[in-house]
C-alpha cells in the first residue's frame, strides 16, 4: 500500500495543480479566478459528454488521448514517493519514463496530423520541434542526477535531496527541471495555456479536433505530466526520503504547491516568448545540464 | 477643383473632366503630395460618374475631381496602390470597370446592383493569391473566429512559420449603410451613423454633423462642439486602453491585460456620464449634441477621470517596463513609411510610420480651438511603435479632456438645422476618429436630399496596411499584429 501511495496521490490530486496555477495568476491579476478544483468539475463534465469526429479523420485521432494518458500515468508509475521508492523502479527506468512521455507526445501529433486541420498541423510541428530539443536537456539533467546516486533508476536519483552543502553544480538540476516543466506543459514562456488564438498556440491547438471523453483524456493526462515535472523538480531538492513518512509527504506535498505557485507567478510577471526564440531558453537549459553533469562527474 | 475642408462646393461647380485628363489630374496631385480620401462615384443621369476626393494635409486643402459618366476607364491603381481598394469598390458598387486593375476581385460580395447581368459571388468565395512550392503550406483563418470578434477570412501562404503572403477577405458584415442613406437625411440617418462602426459612434457621429452642418452653413454652437471632442477623446482613450491590454494578451502579459480590460470599462462608464450611453450614442447631434454637461456631472468627471488616468498610466508603464512584452513588440510586423505613404495608411499606424496624418490637424472640426492636441510620431513603424503612439496619444488626450472640462465654453449646446439643404452640393466632415481618419461626403441631388453618402472608415485604408506588415513575419505573431492595428470589420464593410 505504501509502494503504491504516491501513485494514488497523484492520480486523485493532479487536477488541482492546474486549479492552483489559475487562481495565482487570477488573484495576482485582480481577479478572484476559478475554484481551484474547477479542472475536477471539466473532466466530469467532459466524462459526460459525447464525441464528435471528423468524418476525414482515421482510428488515430481517438488514440490519441489514450496513450497519451495511458503513457503519463505509466511514467508516474516510476516516479518515487516521497516516502520510498516506486513499486516498478529498476535500473535504467528513467529511460522508459522519458520515451513514455515522448511516445504519449507522438500519439498526439499523430491525431493531429490526422485531423488533417492547417492549425493542428502546424501545432503539432512546432510540438515535435521543442520537444525534440527539451528531450537532450531531460536526459543530460537525468545523468548529472545519476551520476552519484545509489542506483540508476528514477527511485535511486530522486528524493535524496541536493547531497551535502558543497554541491553547488546539483542546483542547476532543479532550475532546469522547472524550465522543462515550462516547456513540456505548455506554459508561458513557452506557450500560453489561457489564448484563443490558434496561430500562436503549440499544444492547445494540437487538441482542438478532440471532444467529450477524449478531451477528459487529454486534460487529465497534461495534469498528470504536469504532477510528473513537479514532483521530479520538488524531489531533485528536498530530501523527503530522509524524513519520517508523514513529514516527508507534508513536506512533498507542500513543495509541490510551492511550484505550482512559483509557475503562476511565472505566469503572470513575463510575456511569451517569440515562437523562434524557444530553442534559444532550451539552448541555455541544455548547457546548465552539460555544465552541471561535467562538474557532477568531476567532483 | 480646390477648396477649404469646412466649406460645401455647388456641383455645377465641378466641371466633368474627360477620362484622361481626371486620371491625369489624380495621379499628378498624388504625385505632389495629396492623399486620395474617396474614390467613388455619383449616381449622374443614366451612368455613374467617378468622382475623387483628394486632401492635403499641410494647409486642410481638399479637391474635387469629376470624371464624365463612364463604364470603363483606365485604372489608377498600377500607379497609386493607394486607389486599390476604392477601385474594387467602385466596379462592384457601380459596375465601372478600372480597365488594367492588377487585382480586381469583389470587396463585400454584394453583387453589383446596378448590372443584373453579373452573376452575384457567394460570400468569400474568390481566387486568392497562392504560393506554390515544395514545403509551402496555406492556413486559412476566418470568418468564424475563436474568440468573440467579428468575421473575416484571412489567407495566408506561409514557409514554415514564416508568411510569404496574407490576402484578407472581408464583406461578410455588409448591411448596405450607403444605400440606405440615400435620399436622406431622415430620422434612420444619425442611427446609421452611431453604428457604422459601433465602436467608433462619436467619431462617425460627428463626422456625420461635420457634414450636415457644412451643407447648412451652421456651426455648432462652442460648447456643444467642445462636448462632442471631449466624447471623441473618451472613445479614443477607451479604444486605446483595450488595445494596450489586447495586446500584452496576446503576448500573455498577464498584469496590463487584465487591468486594461477593467480601465476601458472605466473610460466607457465616462462616457455613460456624459450621455448615459457607454458608447456615445444619443450623444452628438448635427448642429452640436443632444446633452448638456451640469456642475455636479463636471466635478463627477474630474474626480473618476483622476483616478483613471493613474490607472491607466500605471498600466501602460508595466507593459512599457516589462522586457519580455517589448522584445515581442519590437522589431515585429515593420511598415516603411514609403509603404504606408504609398498605401494611404492613416490613423496611429500611419503616425508609427512617421507620416504626419492627423486629420485633428489638418482639417480641425469647426468651433474647436485648432491645433491643441499635439500630435504623436514614431518613425519605427512595427508593433512597438503603433503601442507607444498609442499610449502616448492616451496622454495627450487626457490633458486636453482636462483643460477644456475646466475651460468649458458657456451657452448653448444645439443648434438647429434647416430642415432642407441646398439642392446639388456637396460637403466633406473629417474626424479624427481613435482608428484613424474617418471621411463622410454627401452629395445632395436637386431636391436637397442625398444623392450619395460616402462612407470611408480608417479600416477601408489600413486593412492592407496589415497585410503588408506581416510580409516575413512569423505567423504566431499575426494576431500581435492584427491587433496592432486593430480594425473594424463593419466599418469597412458597412
Amino acid at each position: 500500500m505504501d509502494a503504491l501511495a504516491h501513485l494514488l496521490a497523484a492520480l486523485l490530486l493532479a487536477p488541482l495543480l492546474p486549479g492552483i496555477i489559475n487562481r495565482v495568476k487570477a488573484r495576482l491579476s485582480g481577479r478572484v479566478g476559478r475554484p481551484l478544483f474547477q479542472t475536477y468539475f471539466d473532466l466530469a463534465r467532459l466524462v459526460q459528454k459525447g464525441v464528435v469526429e471528423s468524418e476525414t479523420s482515421s482510428w488515430m485521432l481517438p488514440l490519441g488521448p489514450v496513450v497519451s494518458l495511458a503513457t503519463a500515468a505509466i511514467a508516474l508509475t516510476l516516479l518515487p514517493g516521497p516516502a520510498g521508492p516506486s513499486p516498478a523502479a529498476f535500473t535504467g527506468d528513467f529511460i522508459l519514463a522519458a520515451y513514455c512521455l515522448g511516445l504519449g507526445r507522438l500519439a498526439l501529433i499523430l491525431a493531429a496530423l490526422d485531423s488533417g486541420s492547417s492549425f493542428e498541423g502546424m501545432g503539432a510541428s512546432r510540438e515535435a520541434a521543442f520537444s525534440a530539443l527539451a528531450e537532450p536537456v531531460l536526459f543530460l539533467c537525468l545523468l548529472a542526477l545519476a551520476a552519484d546516486a545509489p542506483d540508476i533508476s528514477l527511485s535511486g536519483m530522486l528524493g535524496r535531496g541536493l547531497t551535502g552543502s558543497l554541491a553547488p553544480e546539483r542546483l542547476f538540476v532543479p532550475v532546469i527541471l522547472f524550465i522543462l516543466l515550462l516547456t513540456e506543459n505548455c506554459r508561458i514562456p513557452v506557450d500560453d495555456p489561457n489564448t484563443h488564438l490558434e496561430l500562436t498556440m503549440i499544444h492547445e491547438v494540437m487538441v482542438l479536433d478532440h471532444s467529450g471523453p477524449d478531451m477528459a483524456a487529454i486534460v487529465y493526462g497534461s495534469s498528470l505530466k504536469l504532477w510528473f515535472f513537479a514532483a521530479a523538480t520538488v524531489l531533485s531538492v528536498l530530501p523527503v526520503r530522509a524524513m519520517p513518512p508523514v513529514a516527508g509527504w507534508a513536506v512533498f506535498l507542500a513543495g509541490l504547491a510551492v511550484v505550482a505557485i512559483a509557475v503562476g507567478l511565472v505566469e503572470s510577471s513575463m510575456a511569451r516568448l517569440r515562437l523562434i526564440r524557444v530553442p534559444r531558453l532550451l539552448g541555455a537549459a541544455g548547457t546548465l545540464a552539460a555544465l552541471s553533469l561535467v562538474l557532477t562527474v568531476w567532483r | 477643383m480646390e477648396f477649404p475642408y469646412n466649406q460645401a462646393i455647388a456641383l455645377a461647380e465641378a466641371p466633368r473632366l474627360p477620362l484622361a485628363r481626371f486620371r491625369q489630374d489624380v495621379l499628378t496631385r498624388v504625385a505632389a503630395g495629396w492623399r486620395v480620401l474617396a474614390l467613388f462615384a455619383l449616381p449622374g443621369d443614366d451612368i455613374p460618374e467617378p468622382v475623387c476626393l483628394l486632401g492635403r494635409d499641410r494647409d486642410g486643402r481638399l479637391a474635387f475631381l469629376r470624371a464624365e459618366p463612364t463604364l470603363a476607364y483606365v485604372s489608377l491603381t498600377p500607379e497609386c496602390p493607394q486607389c486599390h481598394l476604392f477601385e474594387r469598390e467602385l466596379y462592384e458598387q457601380w459596375g465601372v470597370v478600372p480597365e488594367g486593375h492588377p487585382w480586381l476581385k469583389p470587396v463585400r460580395f454584394t453583387g453589383t446592383p446596378g448590372r443584373p447581368d453579373l452573376p452575384r459571388p457567394g460570400p468569400g468565395v474568390t481566387d486568392y493569391f497562392q504560393v506554390r512550392g515544395e514545403d509551402v503550406h496555406e492556413v486559412a483563418v476566418g470568418p468564424v473566429h475563436a474568440g468573440i470578434i467579428e468575421p473575416g477570412h484571412f489567407r495566408f501562404q506561409c514557409f514554415g512559420e514564416e508568411v510569404l503572403h496574407l490576402e484578407i477577405s472581408l464583406g461578410f458584415q455588409h448591411r448596405g449603410i450607403e444605400a440606405a442613406l440615400v435620399g436622406g437625411p431622415d430620422r434612420r440617418t444619425v442611427h446609421f451613423m452611431e453604428t457604422a462602426a459601433g465602436d467608433t459612434t462619436i467619431g462617425h457621429s460627428l463626422a456625420h454633423a461635420a457634414v450636415l452642418e457644412t451643407l447648412a452653413g451652421v456651426a455648432a454652437p462652442a460648447r456643444g462642439r467642445a462636448i462632442g471632442r471631449v466624447a471623441l477623446e473618451l472613445e479614443r482613450l477607451a479604444n486605446h486602453t483595450g488595445d494596450l491590454g489586447a495586446l500584452a494578451g496576446d503576448v500573455g502579459y498577464q498584469p496590463t491585460m487584465a487591468f486594461c480590460g477593467r480601465i476601458r470599462g472605466d473610460f466607457l462608464n465616462l462616457t455613460a456620464l456624459l450621455c448615459g450611453n457607454r458608447f456615445g450614442r444619443g450623444l452628438v447631434r448635427p448642429g452640436g449634441t443632444a446633452f448638456d454637461l451640469d456642475e455636479a456631472v463636471l466635478r463627477l468627471l474630474d474626480t473618476r477621470l483622476e483616478a483613471t488616468r493613474r490607472a491607466a498610466f500605471g498600466a501602460a508603464e508595466l507593459l512599457f517596463s516589462s522586457s519580455s512584452a517589448l522584445a515581442r513588440f519590437e522589431g515585429t510586423g515593420r511598415l516603411t513609411s514609403e509603404a504606408a505613404r504609398d498605401i494611404g495608411l492613416v490613423g496611429p499606424p500611419a503616425r508609427a510610420c512617421g507620416l504626419p496624418r492627423d486629420a485633428r490637424h489638418s482639417f480641425p472640426l469647426s468651433g474647436a480651438g485648432a491645433k491643441d492636441i499635439p500630435m504623436q510620431i514614431h518613425d519605427f513603424g512595427g508593433v512597438y511603435a503603433r503601442t507607444l503612439v498609442r499610449r502616448l496619444e492616451m496622454e495627450a488626450s487626457l490633458d486636453f479632456i482636462d483643460a477644456t472640462l475646466a475651460d468649458l465654453p458657456p451657452g448653448p449646446v444645439n443648434r438647429a438645422l434647416p430642415a432642407t439643404f441646398p439642392p446639388d452640393t456637396l460637403a466633406v466632415g473629417l474626424v479624427e476618429g481613435w482608428r484613424g481618419e474617418i471621411c463622410h461626403v454627401a452629395a445632395t441631388g436637386p431636391d436637397g436630399r442625398f444623392a450619395a453618402y460616402k462612407i470611408v472608415d480608417p479600416s477601408f485604408h489600413n486593412w492592407f496596411g496589415l497585410a503588408l506588415a506581416l510580409r516575413g513575419q512569423q505567423i504566431s505573431d499575426f494576431p500581435m499584429c492584427n491587433k496592432s492595428f486593430n480594425l473594424s470589420y463593419c466599418g469597412h464593410d458597412l
